[in-house]
């Protein structure tokens, strides 16, 4: 599905503060799979995580998705192919406050200009099936922290991504809510979703919903499951 | 003179063009010397992101650009009023030696702003970029033009006298008047409407045929580029005299007068709208190879096409109604 | 097509809202907007109605008008002179005028005083021992028809007449301050002997024809001065519109500070803004989706702006009189009219407006919103 070859990404490049934040990283995602990358803080998992999610490009080394080489892609393409096919749930949630649960939900898709109604109903059927119905027009602010959680869940999917990407999903979370997102992600596997999370707590690592473990130290890649 | 609101407008929207555009050659240069789609380094990712402000920039000079084109028409329109023995633009831009210069100008600088933002439109779609270094070396060649204009309106304005007697419409397009608008207003009737609607149909046509079949691109360019000219001729030679009803006021000018409800206005947008679009269908034609460009320039090229075939078809159908419209009688029979 | 249109509504859609989400910081810029917009406007407004009222003037005034010079001063037409001019090609009707300035101790103004010309129609005549007088010259003396009023004249003796009728309200400027009486009743007032005019006033029918005119009355009574209209009608345009310039450059300063304002505004993102935008390019807006966001905003703001206040102006020029400026136009005469103008709107004006207003704020904004758009969209992963 994904595949990376060499990849090599510098901050600061040129100053005296440069730093290779991943270093040579040969990585092979499979469909319709879970993944996790687990690794020390710093050790390079979020910026692996933007370069795989095409919110950034990769200093050097290849990008391929399906076939398609993403490595030289403008930002305005990466974009296009961003939007069509991955959807994003931050450690942060980043939710903007003040818009309703259900605006929020629709903010990705603003910029493809589908169809107003319908995105108003596929926002609210996604809210609905998220156990969030009741929640439509209530600003996120007012949420609590999991259903905030799941108000971002559904915003990564309301275009209907193949791939869904997580960084740190369970870090905000206690472990009833982590759970939760457990089954969630069960749910979404099984809907055909490939998946790939970022995570340094075992109750995700060790959780049978997860099929790959790659560790990451330092930006190179360690061992894998 | 210069104290007059619109004319201040109009310095000003010349000088913030030309300002704006000197501040982005260095940018411009930068591209043109560094750009490299496949590097990932952080100057390239730089250089990307300031594309994006080159291009907002740009549609926003241009875009003042075509407004001053038409402020500028309608001032000299206005200040007619100030200039002894002027009657409409032309005696305001024959007050001194650069009124007809900076038009022209002006002009000029509208039709290279079009075929600029027409490349600019076929680039950004194509995913690697592939006119960066044509748009902008194109876009340093065009500061001269626009500094040009803006110098001619400045001396053009500076210079101007309200005590000057001008020489207006009655005697610069005459017939009689041996300059290049007088001949093209003593054009005899017959020929000069012969010629108008052949380079018309001419030109509707090769849009028409470039629209379906994608074949002559540079054929829509020359014809409408040919097809401008000969509808400026018909509108001296023919069209006034029909909208004036009166056998020898040839003026390109009194048309934009609201004695004559705006007339001109109805000519003239969809003429210079079309010719844009079909010197933008020339423009993209080079580039038709270029492989990320293969399935963008035939799409742009033909939606061109169809406003350029538009545009004239609404000019021509403006001007045989004015004509039909008429009581006065040139052809008999 | 459509999608493109789904997607600006959408673009839109929100920017209604973010604007609403932070009501304080746009109101402020929409109020400082509007108060620019509101003075310009004004100014326009008003100047171009001034210009407007004055060419209305003069349309009705003759195409040349033949004074006599003695001593290079103007001095009265005697008996004759009209018959001296003899015919000239294009001159269609040559007519003495009689016609002064009476200036009124009581209110301290001057009165433009006119004798109808001798072949208006009867309904314009007035009859002897009557005045017809202008609207603002009735306020300020507190007069109606029907009522008495005295003038001293330059003689010394006494005349009464009786108000005939008052001058209508429109185009007040032409008339606030004229008097009109018959002939005999004038010449009695300022002791103009029969035969003798102040001017001469030629109507020619071909504008082309004026300046030959002009030339040769000069040639054929040396002691003659024609002022043509298309003369003083450029003379008035050229001063209106050079004081509306020199009023616009003394605004520049403010649609200076304006843009600047705009400049800060635009550039001077919370915190909250900047994080709103990187989000946004996180889920998937691209760098141009966000600066059409942001036009959108601009124009939203923009558009608001000039319609409060171009409405504001036009209701403070025609229908407050100008209050604001009446400190600057109150020296000016006491029998200053009271600006009822002419409401006009002149679509080159707006545009021209538009074009101090909007294109300052535009080119403020254009780079800060860049700089805003370009946030990278894995701004959001860290921290
Ligand atoms: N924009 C940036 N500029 C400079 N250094 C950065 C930037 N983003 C990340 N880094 C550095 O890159 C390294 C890897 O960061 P990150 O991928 O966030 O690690 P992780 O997610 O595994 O904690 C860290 O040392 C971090 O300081
Ligand atoms: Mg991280």
């Amino acid at each position: 599905m994904i595949k990376l070859t060499n990849i090599r990404k510098a901050y600061n490049q040129g100053r005296d503060n440069e730093f290779w934040a991943l270093n040579g990283i040969d990585l092979n995602i499979e469909p319709r799979r879970v993944t996790a990358l687990c690794g020390p803080s710093g050790s390079g998992k979020s910026t692996l995580l933007t370069i795989v999610g095409c919110l950034a490009r990769p200093t050097s080394g290849r990008v391929h998705l399906k076939e398609r080489d993403l490595s030289g892609l403008p930002e305005r393409f990466l974009t296009d192919v961003r939007r069509s096919t991955f959807g994003f749930i931050f450690q942060q949630f980043n939710l903007i406050k003040g818009l309703t649960a259900r605006d929020n939900v629709m903010l990705p898709a603003y910029p493809l200009g589908g169809d107003w109604r319908a995105l108003h109903a596929r926002a609210e059927g996604l809210l609905d099936t998220l156990r969030l119905g009741h929640r439509l027009s209530s600003r996120v602010e007012w949420l609590s922290g999991g259903e905030q959680q799941r108000v971002a869940i559904a915003r990564a999917l309301i275009n209907d991504p193949e791939v869904v990407i997580a960084d740190e999903p369970t870090a905000n979370l206690d472990t009833a809510l982590s759970r939760e997102f457990l089954t969630i992600l069960e749910n979404l596997k099984q809907q055909g979703k490939t998946i790939l999370l970022t995570s340094h707590d075992p109750l995700v690592i060790e959780s049978s919903v997860v099929d790959t473990v790659v560790t990451l130290r330092d930006g190179r890649l360690v061992e894998g499951k | 003179m210069l104290f007059q609101p619109a004319i201040i407008a109009l310095l000003l929207a010349s000088a913030v063009s030309v300002a704006m555009l000197a501040a982005a050659s260095p940018f411009a240069w930068e591209l043109i010397r560094h750009w490299d789609i496949s590097s990932g380094s952080e100057r390239q990712l730089r250089l990307e992101r300031r594309t994006y402000l080159m291009s907002t920039l740009l549609t926003f000079v241009f875009a003042t650009q075509l407004v001053a084109l038409l402020l500028f028409v309608f001032n000299a329109d206005k200040m007619a009023v100030m200039f002894v023995g002027a009657m409409c633009a032309v005696g305001t831009l024959n007050a001194n030696a650069f009124g007809f210069p900076a038009l022209i100008a002006q002009i000029v600088v509208f039709f290279l702003a079009a075929a600029w933002l027409v490349l600019n439109q076929a680039d950004s779609r194509a995913y690697d970029y592939p006119l960066v270094r044509v748009k902008y070396s194109l876009l340093l060649g065009i500061l001269p033009f626009v500094a040009l204009a803006f110098g001619l309106q400045l001396e053009y304005f500076l210079h101007l006298k309200a005590d000057v007697i001008t020489s207006c419409c009655g005697s610069l397009f005459s017939g009689d008047a041996k300059t290049l608008s007088g001949d093209a207003a003593a054009m005899p009737p017959r020929p000069a409407l012969a010629l108008f609607y052949g380079t018309l149909a001419a030109a509707i046509g090769a849009a028409i045929l470039h629209a379906r079949k994608l074949r002559g691109g540079y054929l829509v360019a020359a014809s409408s580029a040919l097809a401008f000219v000969a509808a400026l001729i018909g509108i001296l030679s023919f069209v006034s005299l029909y909208v004036y009803e009166h056998p020898h006021h040839h003026c390109p000018f009194c048309l934009l007068k609201p004695e004559y409800d705006y007339q001109g206005y109805w000519l003239y947008l969809p003429l210079f709208a079309a010719t844009a679009a079909g010197l933008g269908v020339g423009a993209v034609q080079p580039f038709a190879r270029i492989a990320s460009l293969g399935a963008i320039v035939p799409d742009i090229a033909r939606r061109l096409s169809w406003i350029a075939a538009t545009g004239f078809a609404i000019f021509a159908a403006v001007a045989t109604f004015m004509i039909l419209q008429s009581n006065l009688i040139l052809l008999e029979n | 097509m459509k999608t493109w249109i789904e997607k600006q509504k959408a673009l839109i859609d929100f920017t209604l809202s973010s604007l609403a989400r932070r009501k304080v910081k746009n109101l402020g810029m929409l109020l400082v907007y509007t108060l620019i917009v509101f003075l310009l406007a004004s100014v326009m407004l008003f100047t171009h109605a001034l210009r407007r009222e004055a060419a209305e003037v003069l349309k009705n005034s003759p195409e040349v008008i033949v004074q006599r010079m003695v001593a290079g001063r103007h001095d009265l037409i005697p008996p004759g002179y009209l018959e001296k001019l003899g015919r000239i090609r294009g001159v269609q009707k040559k007519e003495g005028r009689l016609w002064g300035y009476y200036y009124d101790g009581v209110v301290k103004a001057n009165y433009t005083l006119m004798a109808p010309s001798a072949e208006a129609p009867a309904a314009q005549k007035v009859a002897d021992g009557k005045i017809v007088i202008g609207a603002a010259m009735a306020r300020a003396r507190g007069l109606a028809t029907g009522n008495l009023i005295s003038f001293r004249s330059y003689s010394g003796r006494l005349f009464s007449f009786t108000v005939a009728d008052v001058l209508p309200h429109a185009a007040e400027l032409i008339s606030a301050d004229l008097i009109l009486m018959s002939e005999a009743d004038y010449r009695a007032f300022f002791d103009i002997p029969a035969g003798y005019y102040t001017d001469i006033a030629l109507s020619v029918a071909n504008p082309q024809e004026v300046r030959n005119i002009a030339a040769k009355l000069a040639e054929a009574l040396p002691d003659s001065r024609p002022i043509l209209r298309d003369e003083v009608l450029r003379t008035y345009e050229s001063i209106f519109n050079w004081r509306e310039g020199i009023v616009l450059v003394l605004l520049a300063g403010s649609i200076f500070a304006f843009a600047i304002f705009a400049w800060e505004k635009a550039s001077g993102l919370s915190a909250e803004e900047k994080r709103e935008i990187g989000i946004l390019k996180a889920i998937g807006w691209e760098t141009g989706d966000v600066i059409k966001m942001k036009f959108w905003e601009g124009a939203l703001i923009s558009l608001t702006a000039f319609l409060l206040g171009y409405v504001a102006a036009y209701v403070h020029v025609f229908r407050f009189s100008s209050m604001l400026f009446e400190p600057v136009l109150k020296g000016w005469a006491v029998l200053y009219p009271r600006f009822e103008l002419t409401p006009v709107v002149d679509g080159f004006q707006v545009a021209t407006l538009f074009f101090f207003t909007v294109f300052p704020y535009t080119v403020a904004t254009i780079v800060p919103i860049w700089r805003a758009a370009i946030t990278d969209p894995d701004a959001v992963m860290r921290g």
